[in-house]
């Protein structure tokens, strides 16, 4: 199947299909869910789909990690996932921090509902106007 | 052993050794001697630094001798020489002025992690300014902004932690943009190495993936430097950390984004490639002007004077990118100007504001009623620093705002000097709501008599606002600086 006036074969393009969609699915869960932990989990989908963006360009079919012999001719580029180990380590520092931060909010507020916990700081800062 | 060679390295190197450092002795004086230890000597290194670029040129420092396209290579040129005197000077005088500053806002058992912390995001902003290597910018990034997040939930308020947590989530969207952006130029480049891949990127220039990775760069970076309107995390993290860190990140953490963009247009995609083909110069000066009026606007009805002067931030953040829309030489120097002048500015700003915190309890305007009475040095300091923010002559400001106006001229834009000098106006009006508030109004009782601002306090905030108006005066070093850095970026393409 070719799409229409690009000349790319949806069989041959289909980890971007994947990347974008796990991209955008990522991306949306962050911004239409009030759980402070789902929008951590959309946090996270969103970063996985950089790691496929990154690694699947890097890898031939029938490529081998790069060693020098004649018995192989055809390498798969190791720096992507070199980087994207290093990115992995990030996502998972980012993901630890964003969940001990919702910890330290359900302690404080009692919720982690992003609405419940705005209404709830809604009255203070009243009061302190008034002060 | 000589060591003279290896300071690019050493600039990174001390902060991030002095982190786990303070984590191993625990003891928080001695935490705090080896934080501050750290940040002093990286100032040395970065003044040292820039004296060296200042006579020999561009050093190009290969980390554990791996050449420059394949290995990571350290590149000090006049730009990020200048932000490293930036960030090593405002670290050097926001850590002996945290030590007092803590003691009042954090836990004592925590105050050996936000020595951590501080040292942790020190190294990631240096590393941003001083690597020459794409992906090893993202990681820098991501290090000072995951240690900013924690010291952003260190704050007393409970809503402390509700901003940590929302700059959490933009921050990594903003993160995971630029990655995307990197990700992209690698596939089209081949290299990580940035000097590399603005020569490569001549040969594939405005095909589709790299206008796409342009695109993700711009947003990710705006995210990060708190672009109007993408500035929703700031004012909240401002407001809500302590006062030590909202006045090391105010100065610091925007103006290394702002640099990152500097970096990204100039030397990677080339001058000519962001706005000669594309409409980026009217969407910066849309953006720009959008972001002055309407944070300025936004800023004059705030209640709370850390809250007031965050909204300041990303109006004058405006400014810095107003100067980057005119794609002149002029214009590029106004940009840097303004980012050193801004950051020095608002981080005297909010170590002023600390003070006062300590003092009063509070920086809401309703509790800092008559305040010029009861602190008069203080107040006369933040009255000085936001005559710099309106661009009153004699004070920083002022030559920012020149340039920028005299940039303006050269592109016969008369209009846009107009609008630059009315929206002073607007700046004018929110500093008058601290004068109203400090000098006309009879001082609250419950005022507690005697509680004085701490000597460790007052010194590094008086230095900072000596610098405001020493730079005002004598402009030397920052135009000097700038002026040669922008000749730099857009002398590389041609």
């Amino acid at each position: 199947m070719t799409l229409a006036g690009t000349g790319m074969t949806l069989g041959g393009h289909f980890t971007y299909f994947i990347t974008l969609f796990l991209m955008i699915a990522g991306l949306f869960i962050v911004i239409a869910r009030g759980n402070l932990i789902k929008k951590l989990v959309g946090l996270s989908i969103f970063q996985t789909s950089v790691y496929l963006l990154y690694i699947a360009p890097g890898k031939l079919v029938g490529g081998t990690a790069p060693i020098l012999s004649d018995a192989f001719t055809v390498y798969s580029n190791p720096l992507p996932h070199v980087l994207i180990l290093t990115a992995i380590v990030v996502g998972v520092a980012t993901l630890a921090l964003g969940l001990a931060l919702v910890v330290r909010i359900r302690e404080a507020y009692g919720s982690i509902e992003e609405d419940e916990i705005l209404s709830l700081d809604a009255a203070p800062s009243r009061a302190e106007q008034q002060e | 052993m000589n060591l003279a060679p290896h300071l690019p390295a050493l600039q990174v190197v001390v902060p991030l050794l002095a982190a786990p450092l303070t984590v191993l002795l625990r003891r928080r004086s001695v935490a705090f001697a080896v934080a501050l230890a750290a940040s002093w000597v990286a100032l040395a290194i970065a003044v040292a630094l820039w004296l060296r670029v200042a006579e020999g040129g561009t050093i190009s420092y290969a980390i554990g001798n791996w050449p420059a396209p394949w290995g990571i290579e350290y590149r000090v040129d006049a730009l990020s020489a200048f932000v490293l005197v930036l960030v090593t000077g405002i670290a050097a005088l926001v850590l002996p002025y945290s030590r007092a500053s803590i003691e009042a806002e954090v836990p004592p058992q925590k105050h050996y992690l936000f020595y951590t912390m501080f040292a942790l995001c020190l190294a990631g902003l240096l590393g941003i300014t001083i690597t020459g290597d794409a992906f090893n910018t993202f990681v820098f990034l991501e290090i000072s902004s995951l240690s900013i997040y924690v010291l952003i939930a260190l704050g007393r308020d409970r809503r402390a932690l509700l901003a940590a947590y929302q700059y959490l989530i933009m921050g990594t969207i903003g993160a995971t943009f630029i990655v995307i952006g990197i990700g992209l130029l690698y596939l089209m480049t081949g290299t990580l190495n940035l000097a590399d891949m603005g020569r490569r990127l001549a040969a594939v220039q405005g095909t589709r993936p790299v206008l796409a990775a342009l695109a993700f760069l711009t947003v990710g970076l705006s995210l990060k430097l708190a672009l109007f309107p993408l500035h929703q995390w700031l004012p909240n993290a401002y407001a809500f950390a302590p006062s030590a860190v909202s006045a090391f990140i105010a100065a610091t953490a925007t103006k290394v984004a702002v640099y990152v963009l500097l970096r990204f247009y100039y030397s990677v995609f080339g001058e000519s490639a962001v706005f000669a083909r594309l409409p980026m110069q009217e969407a910066m000066l849309l953006l720009a002007l959008a972001g002055i009026f309407v944070a300025s606007t936004v800023a004059i009805f705030q209640t709370d004077l850390k809250r007031l002067f965050a909204y300041s931030s990303v109006g004058q953040i405006g400014y810095i990118i107003l100067g980057l829309s005119f794609d002149s030489t002029s214009g590029l120097t106004a940009t840097i100007v303004h980012l050193f002048n801004h950051g020095v500015t608002k981080g005297a700003i909010f170590l002023l504001l600390g003070g006062v915190a300590l003092v009063t309890g509070g920086t809401s305007l309703a509790r800092i009623q008559g305040l010029g009475k009861r602190m008069p040095l203080t107040s006369f300091g933040i009255v000085l620093c936001g005559l710099s923010l309106i661009g009153i002559p004699g004070t920083a400001g002022f030559v920012s705002k020149w340039y920028l106006i005299r940039a303006a001229f050269e592109k016969g834009q008369w209009w846009l000097a107009f609008l630059i000098v009315a929206s002073s106006l607007l700046a004018a009006a929110y500093v008058w709501r601290f004068v109203e508030a400090a000098y006309f109004r009879e001082p609250r009782k419950d005022l507690t008599e005697g509680a004085k601002v701490p000597r460790s306090m007052a010194i590094p905030s008086g230095l900072l606002v000596a610098t405001v108006v020493y730079f005002g005066l004598d402009t030397s070093f920052t135009v000097g600086s700038a002026a040669q850095a922008a000749a730099l970026l857009l002398g590389g393409l041609r």
